[in-house]
């Protein structure tokens, strides 16, 4: 376990330059003049285009240059400096303000679909072919099958516009209320799937061989369903659930954006819609560790739920 | 569907306190969305304290479904006991209600399966696993539990018990499995052991090692056994009575000696047929011509008629009933005796 976890973390230095490596490659590379970019429309003076150009290491030219400023940006990167963004803010405080609000939002998420999507999947499980069954199969397949950018703003028209149930956007600094219905929206998607992939797995599970010889044990039902067939069906629901907070931590672009969240997805389509390279690579950056170490929590999580699995 | 199903013939006087087990005349459906598929059609067995009974037969044939209706773990639905009695000790357990019948599953009438792989829970130490019945049926501490679990993996030849105790089912070798399979079965000391195939899925050294083991403990632990195969070599040194199965039905039903000696159904004939044996270097290994019948449409008459070199008009048109050959012999073929005194095969 230990070599593997090592291996892991050597794979994940490679991930982590490989991505950022792209990612401010493709950000800067489809800009023409940087500094007339962070300017706007007003004009720059050769005084302050000089400042820039020497601020920015801009001076060097071509792939050297690029390399340059990237192994400068990377060096700031480790130390613990994003930088700052064009609009002068620092890119770690937009970072620490934007965090709590996805994590809440990201947690509204996952409790909704474990509470809804796993209980639901495990009774539909437990009671295949039944009305139970079928309706929470219709019910999955249209969540999934509608889009979170057309799903979103009927919830928000609805419930917080005409019947008034929710607030229909959150605004700066939102509570826990003001983030509830956005998590439902978020949520849903993650609950569909937790539900499907419980169902399938708890029915599995409960034509299993190991179950047969439970109950000649003489167990009683409720301890063969709720420690044999429960304790294997939620493997893969909680690898799945692991992979879906690292997703739902990254922040939701979409679900941000329409409920008016000032989430990490939001400051990040942001970034991209008014072309702040330093931002978009700022946030990028974070949330490839993001992503890597959840990855890892979850391939760890799997060898100790599953017994069978071990990376050695 | 034919009106007049086998009668059921008991093949011995039924001693005065009762056999401690008795099939009688079981009929268990599997209702399907294909239709419905008659797996047990009248089948009628017993078992006395202390006697090991082989049942013999090809997939199919309804020997693990008349055993799980036994245990009382059938899958329902699709499986549907449609008629008969399983008495245990003169009690009908298809009459008890479940919170009963649960009670003598393990204590009673305990159970070891075929692929004990699959038949363990996959994510548990076998300590647990076998320390499992004894903490929530007989109400053991945790502790009592481990130590009793230690115990029985000695008393099934785990060599280092206490050290594998908490080793996973992926991790032991086949044999040890099923040895864990059957330490789990002994954990309540039951009256009666349905060892469902225990060793198809062993290599053949230790499948002799787990034959002798589980003859060795229904002997000191005063069980009995119903022991479920495919394999007549497996049966021969083990069983004291052989019950073959066709069809869901109880074809023969003799002693091991006779049964080997003089087989009074042509099936029983044609399975001993198709052994290899050591004697007839060489030559052509007989085989039992066709497949096992389609459930959902059982031939008319005799079920075997499609298949039987004895085949006449009467056995395609006239169920055969149990014919009585002494020695508690049954046979139900309409030529047993003829097919008895048939050496030449």
């Amino acid at each position: 376990m230990f070599r593997f976890i090592v291996r892991r973390l050597l794979q994940m230095v490679l991930a982590f330059f490989g991505t950022t490596l792209i990612v401010y490659a493709l950000m800067f590379a489809g800009q023409g003049d940087p500094i007339q970019a962070l300017a706007g429309e007003r004009p720059v003076t050769a005084a302050q285009r000089a400042y820039l150009t020497e601020k920015y290491h801009l001076d060097a030219t071509g792939v050297g240059g690029f390399f340059y400023r990237y192994f400068d940006y990377i060096s700031n990167l480790l130390r613990g400096d994003l930088g700052e963004s064009l609009t002068g803010r620092s890119i770690g405080d937009i970072l620490a303000a934007a965090w709590p609000v996805t994590i809440k939002l990201a947690l509204i998420a996952i409790a909704v679909a474990v509470v809804f999507g796993v209980t639901a999947g495990v009774l539909a499980g437990i009671r295949r072919a039944s009305i139970f069954d079928n309706a929470t199969l219709l019910l999955t397949l249209l969540v999934l099958g509608i889009p979170t950018i057309v799903l979103a703003p009927l919830a928000q028209y609805f419930l917080g516009v005409k019947w008034q149930l929710f607030p229909p956007t959150a605004g700066a600094d939102p509570d826990f209320f003001a983030l509830l219905l956005p998590g439902i929206v978020l949520g849903s998607l993650s609950l569909a799937t937790a539900l499907r992939l419980t169902r399938t797995s708890v029915a599995e599970n409960l034509r299993a061989d190991y179950v047969r010889t439970a109950r000649s044990k003489g167990l009683p039902n409720r301890r063969v369903v709720s420690v044999h067939v429960l304790r294997n069906s939620l493997i893969p629901v909680i690898t799945f659930l692991g992979v879906e907070v690292g997703n739902l931590m990254s922040g939701a672009i979409i679900t941000e954006g329409v409920f008016n969240i000032p989430g990490v997805g939001f400051n990040l389509f942001r970034g991209i819609r008014t072309e702040d390279g330093p931002l978009v690579v700022g946030i990028v950056s974070v949330l490839v560790v993001v992503y890597l170490v959840s990855n890892l929590v979850v391939d760890i999580l799997y060898a100790v739920l599953d017994p069978r699995i071990r990376y050695e | 569907m034919s009106q007049n199903a086998v009668r059921p013939t008991p093949a011995s006087p039924t001693p005065p306190g009762g056999h401690l087990l008795e099939v009688r005349d079981l009929h268990v459906e599997f209702r399907t969305g294909e239709g419905v598929a008659k797996v047990i059609n009248g089948v009628s067995y017993h078992l006395d304290p202390g006697e090991t009974l082989a049942v013999l037969g090809e997939s199919g044939s309804g020997k693990s479904v008349t055993a799980q209706a036994i245990v009382g773990i059938l899958d329902t639905p699709p499986a549907h006991v449609s008629s008969g009695e399983i008495r245990y000790q003169g009690q009908d357990l298809l009459r008890l209600p479940e919170a009963q019948r649960r009670q003598i599953r393990g204590r009673e009438i305990a159970m070891i399966f075929q692929d004990a792989l699959s038949a363990l829970n996959p994510v548990f130490p076998v300590g647990w696993q076998i320390g499992e019945t004894l903490r929530q049926r007989l109400g053991m501490s945790r502790a009592d539990a481990r130590r009793r679990s230690v115990e029985l993996m000695d008393l099934v030849q785990i060599p280092a018990a206490a050290k594998r105790l908490g080793d996973y089912p992926h991790q032991f070798s086949g044999g040890m499995r099923q040895r864990v399979m059957i330490a789990m079965a002994l954990a309540m000391e039951p009256k009666v052991l349905i060892a469902d195939e225990p060793t198809t899925a062993l290599d053949v050294t230790v499948q002799a090692q787990i034959m002798d083991l589980l003859a060795d403990l229904r002997r000191d632990l005063d069980m009995a056994m119903i022991l479920i195969t495919h394999d007549l070599g497996v049966v021969a040194d083990v069983a004291d009575r052989i019950a073959v199965m066709y069809a869901g039905r109880i074809v023969e039903h003799a002693d091991v000696r006779s049964l080997y000696r003089a087989p009074a159904h042509p099936y029983t004939k044609g399975l001993l047929e198709s052994i290899p044996r050591l004697d007839q270097r060489g030559g052509k290994l007989s085989t039992i011509r066709g497949l096992p019948p389609n459930l959902m449409r059982i031939p008319s008459g005799c079920p075997f008629h499609p298949r039987c070199p004895y085949v006449q008009q009467v056995c395609v048109d006239v169920v055969p009933h149990d014919l009585v050959l002494g020695d508690g012999r049954t046979s139900a073929c309409h030529f047993a005796q003829e097919v008895r005194d048939d050496r030449a095969g």
